[in-house]
Formats: structure tokens, C-alpha cells, sequence
């Protein structure tokens, strides 16, 4: 195998050797377009990691359902007429339209966005209380500093237990004072609480000073009766949100008598769009990134090719004198595209191994600060595989120029003496 | 050991068609020592070129250790020039980033002889043109008579069945010359077939036999008594 001739490579060496500083020069090129490519991949792939890491715990195939006020006059009802889903809603829905995974219906004190007073021990907090479903969970996930979340068990027994959010943790205890066994009283009515959570601070749909009791609790400790307020929902991974979307507000609209062109009624939010736009928005970054650094890949390598047809024409007599001693073109030509592809390769590993050191870099500066949009900036085993290919692939055409300009040398010309 | 007959060639310039070699004919017989003269634009050079497979006849019949040379290509002619023939050149053409021994070893490389018996063969002929000590020198650091030993033993060394000197004393002053000289007739003394183009007499005169060149014809063909060059050494 001529691979592993260690004459041949030494051969090559050598000429590359001979002129360390233009070899090197002629690198550059392809270290500097090697880190270019590195870090715009690196860059897009963190920023697409930095929104996983944001959305992580929230379904990515989930809205959100509530109640407005009517806007079309229907079945003799006049408009403005303020519709309440009842908690049986929950039940019809997901009887009657499968592709909803998980419901967990929702009520909250006072009006929408309302706030109530939480006191404890002369402290007071304005929060947002709901009245949640355990399930709740498994679609918005709550990072929790302390304790639990709510359970089956809670709801069953109805128990008076609550989760609060840090910052009603920070407004009702002194720094550093325990609160899991704790009372808060709310609306008169003592909560234990058995969980602290930390929001999300970029998806935040239950605002920063929130806090959760049983949907059982709230209704015998409110008496709020069947009411619901409003429903967070996740679809099977194989339906489309929009298509479950327009079926839910479908059959609650016949159900509450709601004209069906009235777009007011009942608000709701697709989650998977947000999801969607930003994959779309990162995908593109990633495509553009690789194609910009794939471009000045090429331009690179083609700096090396211009600078071995230089050479080729500095090595006319040597190449003559080698090919008067016996060289096939064959092996003249191999052995300059072989110098093309060692150099860009060589070249292309030290641009890698400078631009994951940047990353690295990076990474470490990052951190876990989750108000960036980067995470693991670092480029996957595929794309470097594939622009590892591109590489010597150009290499090899590009050095053909060359070659062939090398082997067109014939003997008697080269070695004609001036 | 070379069979020429007829042997034309001729150079295209412009429009004008420049005939350098009018029918050539001569053999050379295995370990002659043949000196090939001329005045320049004789086409002596030319010979050479064919001889050596730089360049192609127009027409005309070369035939080489009974091996006709015809239908050249690149490839062909490469390992020909690799089996055949050894050059040696006015200018020594030495590669100039490889040591002596390295250069030495080269045509031994592309007839794909393994490493270490190509350091040895080098080292051996070397040792023949007695530079054996100056193996690792680049040929920066020899003197002109030394690269020129360097390059004969670049040429011995794929043993080949016939050496081909152009103008190996061109480049080299006169007591080099002869101790050139002296080497090539020791080579030729061991039996090796060698041809050197010169426009030098006294060069011409150490050898067995001159070929006289003259406007592409040859002109006259004679065996001579060979002046030893030892004496001038």
C-alpha cells in the first residue's frame, strides 16, 4: 500500500519541510477558515442548545386554553357575554378527542392575572393562586429549589398544602429561614407549604410570585364549585397542535353556544409554534453558518493551491531531474496532490484544535448563566465529519491543478541548461 | 547494446521546420566508451535526448539492449529511463535539499528497491567515487568535482545498461575535468557502456571512440587510442 511508504511521505515532507515559512503561510489560510467554520457552527449549535435548555420542561406540543368574553351576538345572546368553563369540559375534551395526551385544568383566585394577599407571620406577598392539577407538571415543569410539587395524594385528600415561587419565598421569610412545614394564609384559609419553586425566566407563564394549591383544596377551601378557569394541555407526539386546537375550541364553542366565527370567546396559545419558529430560526443560523464557513473553507484551500502551482513552477528542475531518473507522472502527481492534502489536513486540524479551544473558552464563560441564549457551544461529531470530508475532498481537487501543471513538465525542458 | 538506423528529427519554429537530425546511423557495441562532438546546433544534443528518451525521433529505428524504443509514453519512457539509462548533466542537477546519499538513492526509489538496501547501494557507490565520508552533505557543501561524483554515482547506481554524460565536464575546470574523467574510465574499464557528449577534444581524446557531428549528419566515425587521465590526475 502506498499509504504507508514511508519514503513517499517523507518525500513530502521534506518538500514542505524545505520552506517552512511559506507552508506555513499557505496554512493560514485554511487555520483561520477552519476556525471561522468552527465557531460559526459552535455558535449556532449553542444557540440552538441555549433555547433547549430554555424551553426544557415545557412541552414542546402544548397550548394553553381559557375564557374570554363573547364578541359575535348568537342563539339571542347578546355579545360581551363572559363565558366559565366548567371542570366536566375537561373530561368531554379528553373523552372525546384523543389526541390529547395530558389536561390539567386550571382555576386561579380572584380575576385573571389577579393578585391576592398571602400573609405569614405579619409579612405579606401579592401573588397569583391557582388551583392546579398534579399533572399540571408534566406539561410546564417546575424547577424546584426545595421540597416537592404537588401530588395525587394532595389532591385526593384535598390537603392544605402549597408550592410558592421564590420570589413570594423572598417577600414572606427572612434570608436563609426555613420554609417547607410553614404556614401561609390565604383569603384566611392556612396552606402548609411543601415545595419551593425557581421560575423560568424567559418561558414564564405563571408570573414570578405565583402560588399552587390542590384544584381540590382551592375548591372546598374557596367554594369555587365546578368552575375552571383555564386548561394547559399537551398533544401525542404524532398530532399537530393547530389541528387539536381548532377541535377543542370547536366543541367548547357548540357547547357554550359560542357563534363559531367568534374568534374572541376562548383565548388560547400554541406553544409549539414559539417552538417551532425558534428551531426554524436556529436551523437557518446553523445553514448559513456552514455554508459561509464551507465558502471560506474553499477559499482557503485555494490560496493552497496557488501557492503549490508557485511552487511546481520553483520545482521545474526538480521535478525534471526526478522524472529523468525515473518518476511516472503518476507519481509526480501523486505526490503533489498528496502535499495539497497534508498540508490543508494538518492546517485543518490546528484551526479545529484552536477553534474547540475557543468554545471551550466560551463555555466556560457561559456557564450555566441561563439569561444567554448559548449552551455547549461545540460542533457534532456529523458536522465535523462532514466538513472534515469537504476538506480533503476540495484538497484533492485543488491540488489536481497543480499536479497536472507538474506532470505537463517534460524532462528535456526542465533540464535544458540556460 | 544501441542500434540506431536512420534517425530523423526535426524541430517546428513557427512556420519554419528546423532539421536537426538528418539520418542518423551508428551502433554502439557493449562497453564502449563513445565521445559524441560537434560544434553547437550539430545535434548533438538532440542524439542525446532521443537516446535518453528526453525527446521522441521522428523517424528511424532505436533499438536499446535489443529492446526497440518506440510508441513512448510518459509512463513508458519514465521506467524506461529508470531501467536503461543512468544521466549525468553539465550542471549535475543534483536535488538540493537531499544529502548525497539521498540523492544517490533516488532513482533506486522509483525502481521501488526497499529502504535500507537503497542506503546501502548508495553508501556502496559512493564509496566507489570515493565520497563515502561526504554521505550526509547536502551538494551546497560540495565542490564542483565532488557533486559531479555525486551525480555519476546517482547514475550508477540503478545499474544501468548504458551511462549518458551530457557536457559532464562543462561545468568543472580543467584538473576537475580529468579527475572526472579518471572515474568515468574506471566505470568503463568495469565494462559499463557509456556515452558522453563533449565539445571538448581533450575529453573527447580519454575516450575509445568519437563520433563526429556535424549539421545533423555524421561526418566522421573513428576508434582512437584512449589517453589515460590518470597521468594529468
Amino acid at each position: 500500500m502506498w499509504i504507508l511508504d514511508r519514503d513517499l511521505w517523507s518525500e513530502i515532507f521534506a518538500t514542505l519541510g524545505k520552506n517552512l515559512f511559506r507552508t506555513f503561510l499557505t496554512m493560514l489560510g485554511v487555520i483561520i477558515a477552519m476556525i471561522i467554520l468552527v465557531l460559526l457552527l459552535g455558535g449556532a449549535n449553542g444557540m440552538s442548545n441555549g433555547f433547549q435548555k430554555i424551553f426544557a420542561g415545557t412541552a414542546s406540543n402544548s397550548l394553553f386554553v381559557w375564557s374570554q368574553s363573547t364578541s359575535e351576538p348568537y342563539k339571542g345572546f347578546e355579545r360581551g357575554r363572559r363565558i366559565q368553563f366548567k371542570l366536566e369540559d375537561a373530561t368531554i375534551l379528553k373523552e372525546q378527542i384523543p389526541e390529547i395526551e395530558v389536561l390539567a385544568p386550571r382555576i386561579e383566585l380572584g380575576s385573571h392575572r389577579g393578585v391576592v394577599t398571602v400573609y405569614r407571620n405579619g409579612l405579606t406577598s401579592g401573588s397569583a393562586v391557582y388551583g392546579d392539577y398534579p399533572n399540571i407538571d408534566e406539561i410546564m415543569k417546575k424547577k424546584l429549589v426545595e421540597g416537592r410539587f404537588l401530588n395525587e395524594n394532595d389532591m385526593t385528600e384535598s390537603k392544605k398544602v402549597c408550592v410558592i415561587g421564590e420570589e413570594t419565598y423572598k417577600l414572606l421569610f427572612e434570608k436563609g429561614e426555613k420554609a417547607i412545614g410553614e404556614d401561609v394564609r390565604i383569603n384566611g384559609v392556612f396552606f402548609n407549604i411543601v415545595g419551593i419553586y425557581k421560575p423560568n425566566q424567559n418561558i414564564n407563564i405563571d408570573g414570578e410570585n405565583s402560588v399552587y394549591i390542590p384544584f381540590s383544596t382551592f375548591q372546598k377551601a374557596f367554594g369555587s364549585g365546578d368552575r375552571m378557569g383555564w386548561m394547559a394541555i399537551s398533544v401525542k407526539s404524532d398530532a399537530k397542535v393547530p389541528v387539536v386546537e381548532s377541535q377543542i375550541k370547536r366543541l367548547l364553542k357548540n357547547k357554550y353556544d359560542i357563534n363559531p366565527i367568534d374568534e374572541r370567546a376562548i383565548g388560547s396559545f400554541d406553544m409549539s409554534e414559539v417552538f417551532n419558529n425558534v428551531k426554524a430560526f436556529t436551523g437557518v443560523l446553523q445553514g448559513v453558518s456552514f455554508f459561509v464557513g464551507i465558502l471560506t473553507l474553499l477559499a482557503g484551500v485555494i490560496a493552497i493551491s496557488n501557492i503549490l502551482l508557485i511552487t511546481v513552477k520553483e520545482r521545474t528542475k526538480e521535478i525534471g531531474i526526478r522524472r529523468a531518473l525515473g518518476a511516472t507522472p503518476k507519481v509526480v502527481k501523486r505526490q503533489i496532490v498528496l502535499e495539497s492534502i497534508v498540508i490543508t489536513v494538518f492546517a485543518g486540524f490546528v484551526g479545529f484544535a484552536i477553534a474547540v479551544g475557543f468554545l471551550a473558552i466560551a463555555n466556560n464563560l457561559i456557564g450555566d448563566n441561563s439569561d444567554m441564549p448559548f449552551y455547549n457551544l461545540m460542533i457534532s461529531i456529523p458536522q465535523f465529519l462532514v466538513s472534515f470530508i469537504l476538506m480533503v475532498g476540495l484538497s484533492v481537487l485543488i491540488g489536481l491543478i497543480p499536479a497536472n501543471r507538474a506532470i505537463r513538465i517534460k524532462p528535456i525542458d526542465a533540464l535544458r541548461e540556460e | 547494446m544501441i542500434q540506431i538506423k536512420d534517425l530523423h528529427k526535426s524541430y517546428k519554429m513557427g512556420k519554419n521546420s528546423l532539421h536537426v537530425l538528418k539520418g542518423i546511423n551508428f551502433n554502439v557495441e557493449e562497453g564502449e566508451l563513445v565521445a559524441i562532438m560537434g560544434s553547437s546546433g550539430s545535434g548533438k544534443s538532440t542524439l542525446l535526448n532521443i537516446l535518453g528518451m528526453l525527446d521522441s525521433s521522428d523517424s528511424g529505428e532505436y533499438i536499446l539492449d535489443n529492446v526497440p524504443i518506440k510508441d513512448l509514453n510518459e509512463t513508458k519512457a519514465a521506467r524506461y529511463r529508470n531501467k536503461f539509462l543512468g544521466f549525468v548533466f553539465q550542471s549535475f542537477n543534483l536535488i538540493n535539499y537531499k544529502s548525497a546519499a539521498e540523492n544517490v538513492a533516488l532513482p533506486l526509489y522509483y525502481q521501488k528497491v526497499p529502504r535500507k538496501e537503497r542506503q546501502e547501494k548508495a553508501l556502496k557507490y559512493l564509496e566507489q567515487v570515493g565520497l563515502k565520508e561526504w554521505a550526509g552533505h547536502l551538494p551546497s557543501e560540495l565542490s564542483g568535482g565532488q557533486k559531479q561524483r555525486v551525480a555519476i554515482a546517482r547514475a550508477l547506481a540503478a545499474e544501468p545498461k548504458v551511462l549518458l554524460a551530457d557536457e559532464p565536464t562543462g561545468a568543472l575546470d580543467s584538473k576537475t575535468s580529468y579527475e572526472v574523467m579518471d572515474l568515468i574510465q574506471k566505470i568503463n574499464d568495469a565494462g559499463n557502456t557509456i556515452l558522453i557528449v563533449t565539445h571538448e577534444p581533450d575529453i573527447a581524446d580519454m575516450c575509445k571512440r568519437i563520433v563526429h557531428l556535424k549539421d545533423g549528419v555524421i561526418i566522421e566515425d573513428k576508434k582512437i587510442e584512449q589517453v589515460r587521465a590518470e597521468q594529468y590526475v
